[in-house]
């Protein structure tokens, strides 16, 4: 019997703000630990949160792109529990379906080339909780720095909509593609500031119920994701088949082991005893306020690629890794805006440049070949400047250096030999050193030529231009 | 709707006071007379209400996104009950 297996996603995105959620501590990373902090974020008796104005319109922004219902007054509710990650004792949240500041969205998502909505049920606004160290037996360690930092959390609708590993993984590639485009969140799974903790269930196939859900935890990158979800589904699947019962609980995933393994974080069952704030007063959502959030709303990366497949006649692929992330689509368009073939940019682009980010780990923002370089490097090369070969070093080079291509070419003399007599020169000694090949070919063997464009090419330190090259080769051979 | 002593012990332990069973016994009268009273709220006939949670008509107070104060790291342990190498120390409520 087949199962269908079910799976739930709930994100946090920590949002880029300069300041936390209700108090002016900075929302810095790696800091000393207990540095950031004040007494409203510390939960100290007598003090008074007030919401950061910018946090609360990079949710609704995120809301509006994942196509929310905006609620025309928002509330803050209080989320009790006693953990230490928290000062206060509750959490500053939204709750449920009451007043969160987006309800009933979707996010398109790409699977097996068609589109899909993905339904979501809430966007909404809360606060972090501090980090806790279990370094030493009987005593937690506690750093309240990421205490009080702006918080999106993002749930998808149910019963869910995403029925594989691979699907839950588009969309959270989807998700974040969107959320750094609006640069509400940067996004990165690494570091913690996009997390996701997907709920998974498995049913047989043609069961009009969903089976026991587990909660997966600790997935710190899109691969984790993958793998975390596959275990999970293959695990649950094995306890049906041999007559057993899936157990509801939160399970952590180890991706040194790639296995997952059931966690306690909480003494109890929770009981949150959610109420409304009293200390912070609702957030009316006006019409011209949101048309003004909405106004700021850039394109977005599924509508950029159907773009770039219409103007630009790009394939699906390469639209794919153009359009994945704002900094490499903003990339590509600076080529495009300084001339520059848009199906050649994007294959620099989607093959040479990404290759060389990958390996050196790079953020292309951070890139020293910028879009200026590459599109000098692409005009020397079809102006017929320099050969395919110099391109590609130079590539190397100004990746390395962030020099200009056009100076470097001049400075060294690179530029692509197509003056004949020096053609010539070379394309005869090449044939003087080379006697067996030349035999070969005057034998027949025609495919030998490229061995001695090959030879030419070396001969001249890659500056030859091959076509021509081949044509004096042969000219001189016949 | 009179509370229950085993609703008691809940509420108790959610707050995290440990209390006898005899004293909440006793902490039962007040908190039932308390109920009453909501009982009598809940008789009115409010669906057509909205829920108030503010009863002044403001909203939208924000701050700016901008980075103030902090305290400096010796002042905000000063009050724990314990710290080491500026951090808070706790009793671990992991279970292990």
């Amino acid at each position: 019997m087949g199962y269908i297996p079910s799976i739930g996603m709930e994100v946090h995105a920590q949002l880029l703000t300069e300041s936390k959620m209700f108090c002016a501590c900075p929302t810095r990373f790696g800091d000393l630990p207990n540095t950031n902090v004040c007494p409203i974020c510390l939960g100290m008796p007598g003090v008074l949160p007030v919401p950061n104005k910018k946090a609360v319109e990079h949710v609704i922004r995120a809301a509006l792109a994942l196509n929310c219902q905006i609620a025309p007054v928002a509330m803050f509710y209080r989320k009790n529990y006693f953990y230490p990650d928290l000062p206060k004792g509750y959490q500053i949240s939204q709750y449920g379906e009451v007043h969160p500041i987006g309800v009933r969205g979707f996010l398109e998502i790409e699977v097996e080339g068609a589109r899909v909505p993905v339904r979501i049920r809430r966007v909404h606004l809360e606060e972090d909780t501090g980090k806790l160290f279990h370094y030493l037996p009987g005593e937690s360690e506690v750093d309240f720095n990421r205490a009080g930092a702006p918080l999106m959390e993002i749930v998808t609708d149910f019963p869910p909509d995403l029925h594989s590993a691979e699907a839950a993984k588009e969309y959270l590639v989807q998700l974040r593609a969107v959320l750094t485009y609006l640069g509400v969140c940067d996004g990165k799974m690494e570091e913690g500031s996009l997390r996701c903790e997907p709920n998974i269930s498995v049913a047989p196939e043609g069961s009009a119920q969903l089976g026991v859900k587990t909660e997966l935890k600790n997935l710190n990158s899109f691969r984790a994701v993958v793998r975390g979800i596959e275990f999970e589904v293959e695990r649950q699947i094995k306890i049906l088949q041999e007559g057993g019962q899936v157990v509801q609980e939160t399970r952590g995933w180890s991706e040194e082991g790639a296995y997952s393994f059931p966690m306690r974080t909480k003494e109890f069952e929770q009981d949150y005893r959610y109420f409304p704030e009293p200390d912070i007063v609702p957030i009316q959502i006006t019409d011209e306020w949101l048309e003004q959030l909405r106004a700021t709303i850039p394109e977005l990366p599924l509508q950029k690629a159907d773009r770039y497949r219409k103007e630009y006649g790009l394939g699906a692929i390469e639209t794919r890794i153009l359009t994945a992330d704002i900094h490499t689509a903003t990339y590509f368009e600076q080529c495009v805006a300084l001339g520059v073939e848009p199906k050649t940019a994007s294959n620099w682009i989607t093959v040479e440049l990404q290759a060389r980010l990958n390996e050196t780990n790079t953020d292309i923002r951070h890139s020293k070949l910028q879009p200026a370089h590459l599109a000098d490097l692409i005009e020397l090369l079809q102006k017929g400047v320099i050969s395919g070969r110099i391109a590609k070093e130079l590539f190397d080079e100004v990746f390395q250096s962030g020099e200009t291509p056009s100076q470097i070419v001049q400075a060294r003399g690179l530029v692509q030999i197509s003056d004949e007599d020096a053609l010539r020169a070379a394309a005869r000694k090449v044939i003087a050193a080379n006697p067996d090949v030349v035999e070969k070919y005057r034998a027949g063997k025609t495919s030998v030529m490229s061995f001695l464009v090959g030879q030419l090419m070396r001969e001249t330190q890659g500056r030859a231009n091959p076509q021509r090259a081949g044509e004096i080769l042969r000219e001189e051979l016949d | 709707m009179a509370i229950t002593l085993e609703q008691m012990r809940h509420t108790a332990k959610l707050a995290r006071l440990e209390l006898t069973d005899e004293q909440l016994t006793e902490l039962m009268r007040p908190i039932n007379a308390l109920m009453e009273h909501f009982e009598r709220l809940q008789a009115l006939p409010l669906d057509a209400v909205e829920p108030t949670s503010h009863s002044i008509p403001v909203f939208n107070a924000f701050r700016e996104d901008e980075v103030g104060a902090t305290l400096a790291r010796a002042d905000a342990l000063a009050n724990a009950p314990e710290a080491r190498d500026g951090l808070f120390i706790v009793p671990r409520i992991v279970e292990e």
